[in-house]
């Protein structure tokens, strides 16, 4: 059966999330490849950055608008994306493995009876063959994988396609679809988000610097928030942290924690627990600043300062801002 | 209130991963299995909402005879009774899910806990597709629930914040840590739970959707180079990643 590529676009105050780019990057690369058809669809009302997405190789996005679904419903989002596919034959979606992709796809996934491939860092047709990959055990073990079922769908690892890269300047035209309220189904919708501090995500960032043990106390973090600062990056935790009360879950990285996949990971004062390094082992930089020479942390990095964070941190903060400046 | 907790038993977070000569599958010998850890938070409030409302706590696993000790262990916590749905281990999502919605069907509980994901393969999905199966909405990775008047507000956490869901009932709540702090058995649990019942049923799943080709471990080869060993080396590290790295 030919393929029909449909990518999830997801917008979040009607502004169009960066990682979905990525989906739409490989929705649009496998259609070339493939010399088939790909549409994007988005959910919501007033979408503010809809003009970026030529930039990123979406010729045809279809909106589903209503103010209703101005905030995410996984009841309402999950019954359009099927009900659309469905009609329209699409039975390749695809999806960015965010927080409401990784919701929404697989209730999508159970609708339409599809085999699904969650948080893939490599999807490419080989032989007429939809070959997956994903990081299970949190990154301990990578699965190479196929969906053998008619519809499939996946969700794409946040950072794994280049955003940067040439050749997607396409242009873009939308077909509108105003929704009546009776159409949707909003058994469960939100009300509300609330912003933490306005700070990035460690799930979104590229570049992430964590602190452990080695940081002495959470007086000291300022440190890791000045760097973080500098770099556009965000601020990390081990476990141990997080469990102390010194920092927030939602900066946890590991296994208990989130996976993450940034061009530079900085590890300070984390000896490496297994679980830490399952979480960040595929970022594509690993710096580890321990005092102590034997932490596991080393064989994982690329680059090491073996000595006290304390001391070390101030003098990478002066050096980054020399040459940042 | 008829609360159910679907469970999962994995391997413990501190296994090192060994592949199976088949490729395939990883190597059971020497791991131990543990309750998900997410499952702990799911659990605790099964248990917090039964005090609540009043009702029962039914634990139910899709499994090996092994995964009984993770029931058993829920029990000991406080959950009223046990299914295990008997099946090897299946890293098709759908698959589990329809296999505990076989069961979960039947019960026609008010609201199912879960974990937001299992440590194992990691997919973050049977939450979501069993709610789709018995027609229930899910609300994912919550840190903060209330439930009043059939309906649930809960928190969930996402990219860089929380989002504020309303849901009515039934529904599939998948916990995150943060939600509560679980609980240990007490010694009075751990003994009442050897006669509380677990059921054992049976489920035949028909063909798995996802196919593995095969399974590796990361490639770990790193470039290892200790820059050195006090503050004076932090120019060097600056220069290598800016030139020989590229990431700053």
């Amino acid at each position: 059966m030919d393929i029909k590529i449909l990518v999830f676009l997801e917008q979040r105050n009607g502004e169009i999330k960066k990682q979905s780019l990525e989906a739409a990057r490989k929705g649009y690369k496998l259609s070339k490849e493939l010399n088939t058809e790909v549409v994007a669809l988005v959910i919501g009302n007033e979408l503010k950055n809809l003009d970026i997405l030529s930039e990123h190789g979406v010729e045809k996005v279809v909106h589903f608008k209503n103010e209703k679904l101005k905030n995410y419903s996984s009841t309402a989002y999950s019954k359009i994306i099927s009900d659309f596919a469905k009609e329209n034959n699409f039975n390749l979606l695809l999806f960015s493995h965010t927080s409401m992709g990784k919701d929404l796809a697989p209730i999508v996934a159970a609708k339409l009876k599809a085999g699904y491939g969650p948080d893939c860092t490599f999807v490419e047709f080989k032989d007429g063959q939809l070959v997956l990959e994903r990081p299970i055990y949190a990154g301990k073990a990578i699965m190479n994988f196929f969906l053998n079922s008619e519809v499939r769908v996946i969700t794409i690892r946040p950072n794994t396609v280049s955003l940067t890269e040439d050749g997607f300047n396409v242009k873009t035209t939308v077909d509108l679809k105003e929704m009546n309220d009776q159409e949707l189904d909003l058994r469960s919708v939100a009300i509300d988000y609330v912003k933490s501090e306005g700070k990035l995500d460690v799930a979104e960032a590229d570049i992430i610097i964590s602190g452990g043990r080695g940081m002495k106390g959470p007086e000291n973090f300022y440190l890791l928030e000045e760097i973080a600062q500098l770099l556009g990056g965000a601020v990390g935790a081990s476990r141990a942290v997080v469990d102390a009360g010194w920092r927030p879950h939602s900066e946890q990285v590991g296994q208990t924690g989130k996976t993450v996949s940034p061009k530079l990971y900085i590890a300070c004062g984390i000896s490496g627990a297994i679980q830490h390094l399952a979480g960040m082992s595929s970022a594509k930089c690993i710096v580890a600043i321990n005092k102590d020479k034997d932490a596991p942390i080393f064989q994982v990095a690329d680059y090491g300062i073996v000595g006290d964070v304390l001391e070390i941190l101030p003098a990478l903060k002066d050096e980054l801002k020399k040459y940042l400046s | 209130m008829k609360i159910v907790v679907a469970l999962s038993h994995v391997p413990d977070t501190a296994t090192k991963i060994k592949i199976s000569q088949d490729r395939k599958t990883i190597d059971p010998a020497g791991v131990s299995f543990i309750i998900n850890p997410y499952d702990e938070f799911a659990i605790e409030e099964a248990l917090r909402t039964k005090e609540k409302f009043g009702g029962e706590v039914i634990i139910i696993t899709y499994g090996n005879d092994s995964a009984k000790e993770s029931i058993r262990k829920a029990l000991a916590m406080g959950a009223d009774k046990g299914i295990l749905i008997k099946g090897e281990l299946n890293i098709d999502s759908l698959s589990v899910a329809e296999a505990l919605a076989s069961e979960i069907s039947v019960l026609q509980p008010d609201i199912i806990f879960c974990g937001k994901q299992s440590v194992d393969y990691d997919s973050s999905a049977v939450g979501q597709m069993l709610a789709e199966l018995l027609n229930y909405s899910v609300i994912s990775t919550v840190v903060k629930l209330e439930i009043e008047n059939g309906k649930v507000k809960a928190e969930r956490e996402v990219e860089g914040g929380i989002e504020i869901v309303e849901s009515t009932t039934p529904v599939v709540i998948t916990a995150q840590k943060g939600l509560n702090e679980p609980r240990y058995a007490s010694l009075k649990g751990i003994m009442a739970a050897k006669s509380k019942p677990i059921e054992e049923k049976t489920f035949e799943i028909k063909s798995n959707k996802l196919v593995v080709n095969d399974l590796r471990l990361p490639d770990s080869r790193r470039k290892s180079k200790i820059v050195g060993t006090d503050a004076s080396a932090v120019p060097e590290l600056v220069k290598l990643l800016r030139e020989e790295a590229k990431v700053i």
